[in-house]
């Protein structure tokens, strides 16, 4: 969940987004370090009257400066494109989330062990005297969905274009009508996760948020059995 | 129950937490694993909506040439039934009946 004023990611909630958060820190402190050797030199220049005239024609220098921006950038693409990759990696799944966006609310079909075993929940939003603060974020009901295991959701809409989102679990998958679009998810903390609409689908666009408890596989079965 | 909340279930089914409750997490876990459809290598990418319709296609035509009772086509309705929202397939379904399907089964 974000707080008020804060600048980065929220705490990660998958495994996925902790990778990400690691690369996200490993590319910043290199975007960090170039930016820094750049401003430096950027300003020794300008303010002296002098040039090296080694920097004018130099082939040997040329040569280094073009071939070491050049081995920065794959030492980012490598991590960059295993996770792309890894995130995309799908063998098995403990159950399966169908996500489906209307306007202007979230309707979730799941089903884990058997295929006539379907519960469907029609998810809108609290409004701001019942949502107990957590304003915009609150769920009449919310999806649960045991840790550690890995869960498959696939995407789609019934009417017009929205985005399925929980940023703290790093994923995202638009929801487009006629289309299924599949995310990979293994919660690795139990709690309580938000997420809101991202793609602007009319009126209420910024009220139709998603709620997503993270919790033991007990809880699960009985979360299903209640009803 | 609120109004926005549905389940299906079997007739005579056991509440899940009974059903598992002897077993340790693993085991639960490997079980229902082995019950949720496979991934599928023909559809490795992220649009999954041809492996929803494949799979609900397969069965119809399985059903078809095998009939009702044969055990293997419920491999493909499982997963088309784990993987196509009932929107999808409750409009198959009327398709198939006014025979206005768009695939020749």
């Amino acid at each position: 969940m974000v707080s008020w004023g804060q600048l980065g990611f929220q705490d990660a909630g998958s495994y996925f987004m902790e990778e990400f958060i690691y690369f996200h820190d490993f590319t910043m402190m290199i975007i960090l370090g170039v930016l820094s050797y750049v401003v430096v030199f950027l300003i020794l220049g300008l303010t002296s009257g002098w040039v090296n005239s080694g920097f004018v024609e130099g082939q040997l220098i040329e040569f280094l400066w073009t071939i070491f921006p050049a081995l920065i950038l794959v030492q980012i693409a490598f991590p960059s494109l295993l996770l792309l990759y890894l995130i995309e990696d799908f063998s098995k799944s403990f159950l399966v989330c169908k996500v489906i966006g209307h306007q202007w609310f979230w309707t979730y079909e799941i089903s884990t062990e058997s295929s006539d075993l379907l519960l469907t929940l029609d998810c809108y939003m609290l409004p701001r005297k019942g949502a107990f603060g957590m304003r915009l974020l609150m769920t009449d009901e919310y999806i649960l969905i045991p840790v550690n295991v890995p869960v498959r959701i696939l995407v789609t809409s019934d009417d017009v274009i929205h985005s399925w989102t929980i940023p703290s679990l790093g994923i995202k998958a638009d929801a487009v009508p006629g289309r299924l679009n599949q995310l990979n998810l293994t919660l690795s903390r139990k709690g309580m996760y938000y997420g809101q609409c991202s793609e602007i689908c009319g009126a209420n666009h910024s009220f139709m948020p998603i709620m997503l408890l993270g919790a033991a596989s007990p809880w699960f079965f009985a979360w299903l059995d209640r009803l | 129950m609120s109004s926005g909340v549905e389940i299906t279930r079997p007739e005579g089914a056991i509440p899940l937490a009974q059903k598992y409750s002897g077993l340790s997490e693993e085991e639960v876990k490997k079980r229902i694993i082995a019950y949720n459809p496979p991934a599928d290598s023909r559809f490795p990418n992220q649009n999954q909506t041809k492996n929803c319709f494949q799979n609900y296609v397969d069965f119809q035509r399985c059903v078809r040439l095998r009939g009702e009772d044969y055990k293997p086509c419920q491999f493909f309705e499982r997963n088309y039934k784990f993987l196509c929202p009932t929107g999808w397939i409750e409009k198959w379904d009327e398709q198939l009946e006014n025979n206005t399907f768009p695939v020749k089964l």
